[in-house]
């Protein structure tokens, strides 16, 4: 993939796909690039999907709002079916094989697909399968350097929860391993 | 003679020497004096900043000689909420009509009194939009004849009159609420103890103050100012009585939050960081 | 310190962030999508330094609670969004109308009523036109990224100040809600009073009694009080006009667009150039006062203009005026919450250009 990403993560409400997106766009900042990131928001936040887009570029973002994105990050089989029809031909499309069963072959895209919430639990970390899914991201994509990302989650996990650190940081190499 | 001679009445000094705009017989001008000899009494005309509503006392902020702003219809509560919090150390009050207080003002009034704001309202009840020239009010009686009422107030299609010291009373904010008139000098002079104190409890920081005065309105209902006093007593007096409506420290309390606590004391969240 | 870090912040936080660090620590509001986030971190922030969040009963409490912090000295400001700025608008026009500063936020969505909750502009004639009875003013900023957004929320209160009159920030749902990195500027002495000799702080019995008002019963006195504002505005409209020129050099097509849909307007003029069309952009910075010499600067080159909103079409009329009909305007906008895209107004773009080069070759001819 080239330098430029346009990123759309989603999923249920409480799946973490904004926090996913903003361990991104921590990431590039801390490479000092060119980003956005926009949430979705209103009423659909309380119990239905969420998503959230993410421009990362060496120019500045015009609209931060992602309509033909080159990542797709799927957590759910409603927000696959909502977005793949819109992706791009080279796109990285991540989608979790348990929430989301029904994954087809896009011509041109590439898509890659594991039980990413079941593994995370398997490995001790419930509730983490979008940290394990930025790991894949990272995998596929390398949207920043190795070390970026683990500054990135670093500073991306709040003080007050500083226990989950070391967590967030097994989920990330644990995805980095699929 | 002048050297022998005792002062036994003067203008106070936190009135200015503008003359009133108020109509003959018109119960404004007392309560507008018995502000201004609070805030002599109580020394802070100086730390004082008046909030004067829109109706007949919209120009009262040229009467009164502490700062004053003038608020929109009916959100004195709301302006002199925040230049309380901005300056607690000013004393604070907003000198509200009926229809100003009760009617357009009524979400204002009902919020600064349960938040417990420490500002000192006071109420001029006169059943009756005088300034804009005898609409009725919300506290015009039934069947009282206004120019909006032409046929007298039919409860029926027009609902009954606010009772707003009965209304605001069961607001844990409100640490006194008395209902006053100056239809005599006895009540005149009941009327500016009821003052001193309300501005005495802003002063403490025991809570929200406000003080009811039943007035009249001669020029609009239509009345010589003595059958307008006579219609007060016949007629206002039993729909609106007299009286303490609330007054916290009476109650054994120091202050609102006391007495609050008090009534929410088997509310385990509302008793958080209180014994 | 590091304070010339970059933060990743939201809009939203950004603006209420900026707003303290220029020495604001009087908030006033009530909740509405999509601004509530600057609610919450006022809600979360000034408690610890000293300041005052209050939520009010209404929109209308707030604008007043804020005219009456503003009265007493106080640098005070309320944020909200379209329904709840129509609610508003009868305190900013007393605000306006007693000569107060005070900054006022509205973090745009669609409308009329109730609307939508997805970005809009279409408050541009509410805002520079019509916020309010009477005769006047204010100041308005429609910032396009986070940083501007703090950039122009840490100016305001000094504008305000020196001006004597409300500012308001133009913001939408996209800028509000969006992340991007932002410079955060250095925290501004929190001043007193004692600068503002006509505020409501009480006489200490020293001086004459201070009226702060609108009203003035005398129609000749209010005439001069509203001239007198006027020619406050004519300073305004000298000194305060913001603008951003892109690529207008030799642009033969100019696009002119504020706040979100610039930033639409930038991606499409990227394409035209890649697509070797002359395209350039005027972003107006302040809203009102209008930036027309910046505007009238390309008619050098331009042949025709762009207006690209997220209305049905509003501020191409000052466009027009600006212009006097010196060159053709058109337009291009999305409604209800929808936000262009920069193929789309791209395709108009090219359009445009084929047009002009119709008349050209027929000139020719």
């Amino acid at each position: 993939m080239g330098r430029d990403f346009n990123m759309v993560f989603a999923g249920f409400g409480g799946q973490g796909v904004l926090f996913a997106g903003k361990v991104v766009v921590e990431s590039a900042l801390f490479e000092d690039r060119e980003l956005s990131w926009m949430p979705s928001y209103g009423p659909e936040m309380r119990g239905g999907t969420a998503n959230c887009s993410v421009c990362i570029s060496d120019e500045p973002i015009g609209s931060p709002l992602v309509l033909e994105p080159n990542v797709l990050f799927a957590m759910n089989q409603p927000s696959y079916d909502k977005f793949i029809g819109s992706v791009v031909p080279g796109a990285v499309v991540l989608a979790d094989s348990v929430l989301c069963p029904n994954v087809k072959d896009v011509e041109g895209v590439s898509t890659f697909t594991a039980p990413f919430s079941q593994l995370a639990e398997e490995n001790g970390l419930k509730g983490l399968a979008n940290v394990v899914m930025v790991g894949k991201l990272w995998k596929e994509t390398h949207f920043c350097e190795e070390e970026t990302l683990f500054k990135a989650i670093e500073a991306c996990v709040p003080p007050k929860k500083a226990h989950l650190l070391e967590p967030n940081k097994k989920a990330l190499r644990l995805g980095m391993s699929l | 003679m002048a050297s022998t001679g005792k002062v036994v009445f003067q203008r106070p000094h936190a009135l200015t020497d503008a003359q009133f705009s108020y109509c003959p017989g018109c119960t404004h001008g007392i309560i507008n004096r018995l502000v201004a000899e609070a805030l002599d009494k109580l020394g802070i005309e100086g730390k004082t900043v008046g909030v004067v509503p829109v109706g007949c006392s919209v120009l009262a902020y040229n009467f009164f000689n502490c700062d004053c702003v003038e608020a929109a219809h009916g959100r004195a509560p709301a302006v002199a909420t925040a230049i309380k919090r901005v300056n607690p150390d000013n004393v604070v009050f907003a000198y509200q009509g009926d229809g100003d207080l009760a009617s357009i003002g009524m979400a204002e009034t009902v919020h600064a009194a349960t938040r417990g704001e420490k500002i000192t309202v006071i109420f001029v009840n006169n059943a009756i939009y005088g300034m804009t020239g005898g609409q009725m009010a919300p506290t015009s009686l039934p069947n009282q004849v206004t120019q909006t009422s032409p046929y007298g107030r039919d409860v029926a299609t027009a609902g009954y009159p606010v009772r707003v010291c009965e209304l605001l009373r069961d607001l844990d904010g409100v640490a006194y609420a008395e209902r006053v008139t100056v239809d005599c000098p006895k009540n005149v002079r009941a009327a500016k103890k009821a003052i001193e104190k309300a501005f005495t409890y802003q002063i403490e920081g025991v809570g929200y103050s406000i003080v009811e005065v039943v007035s009249t309105c001669p020029t609009n209902w239509g009345m010589s100012p003595q059958n307008a006093l006579k219609w007060l007593g016949e007629n206002m007096l039993p729909y609106y009585p007299l009286g303490v409506y609330k007054d916290v420290r009476a109650e054994g309390f120091k202050d609102i939050a006391e007495a609050a606590a008090a009534r929410a004391k088997d509310c385990p969240i509302a008793m958080q960081g209180r014994d | 310190m590091a304070e010339n870090k970059k933060v990743l912040m939201k809009g939203n936080e950004a603006l209420a962030e900026a707003a303290i660090r220029s020495g604001c620590r009087f908030f006033f509001g009530y909740p509405i999508t999509p601004q509530t986030e600057l609610a919450a971190y006022m809600a979360k922030r000034m408690p610890k330094i000293g300041g005052t969040y209050l939520q009010a009963e209404s929109e209308v409490a707030a604008i007043n609670m804020v005219y009456g912090a503003s009265a007493a000295g106080a640098r005070a400001m309320t944020s909200s969004s379209s329904p709840g700025i129509s609610l508003k608008s009868e305190g900013v026009s007393y605000i306006a109308g007693a000569d107060l500063p005070a900054v006022i936020i509205n973090v745009m969505r669609g409308g009329p009523g109730l609307g939508s909750i997805q970005p809009s502009q279409s408050d541009y004639w509410q805002a520079t036109k019509a916020l309010g009875h009477g005769d006047y003013q204010m100041i308005v900023y429609a910032p396009s990224t986070v940083q501007e957004m703090a950039d122009c929320m840490y100016r305001a209160f000094d504008v305000a100040d020196q001006y004597r009159t409300p500012v308001m920030i133009l913001a939408d749902g996209m800028l509000g809600q969006m992340m991007e990195p932002v410079i955060l500027p250095e925290p501004k002495e929190v001043k007193d009073a004692a600068d503002k000799p006509w505020a409501a702080t009480g006489t200490g019995l020293a001086r004459e009694h201070n009226i702060v008002t609108s009203l003035y019963l005398d129609p000749a006195e209010l005439e001069r009080y509203n001239i007198a504002r006027y020619e406050r505005y004519e300073v305004i409209k000298a000194n305060e006009q913001r603008f951003e020129a892109y690529q207008t050099e030799d642009a033969e097509i100019v696009l002119v667009a504020f706040g979100a849909s610039s930033r639409i307007a930038r991606s499409a003029v990227m394409k035209a150039r890649a697509a070797g069309i002359k395209a350039g952009m005027i972003r107006p910075i302040t809203l009102w006062p209008f930036p027309v010499d910046g505007l009238r600067e390309t008619l050098k080159t331009a042949k025709a203009y762009l207006s690209v909103e997220m209305n049905m079409g509003q501020m191409i009329e000052d466009v027009r005026l600006a212009l006097r009909d010196e060159a053709p305007v058109e337009f291009y906008g999305r409604t209800g919450g929808i936000i262009p895209t920069p193929v789309e107004v791209f395709g108009k773009i090219k359009e445009m250009a084929a047009a002009l080069d119709g008349a050209t070759a027929k000139e020719a001819e």
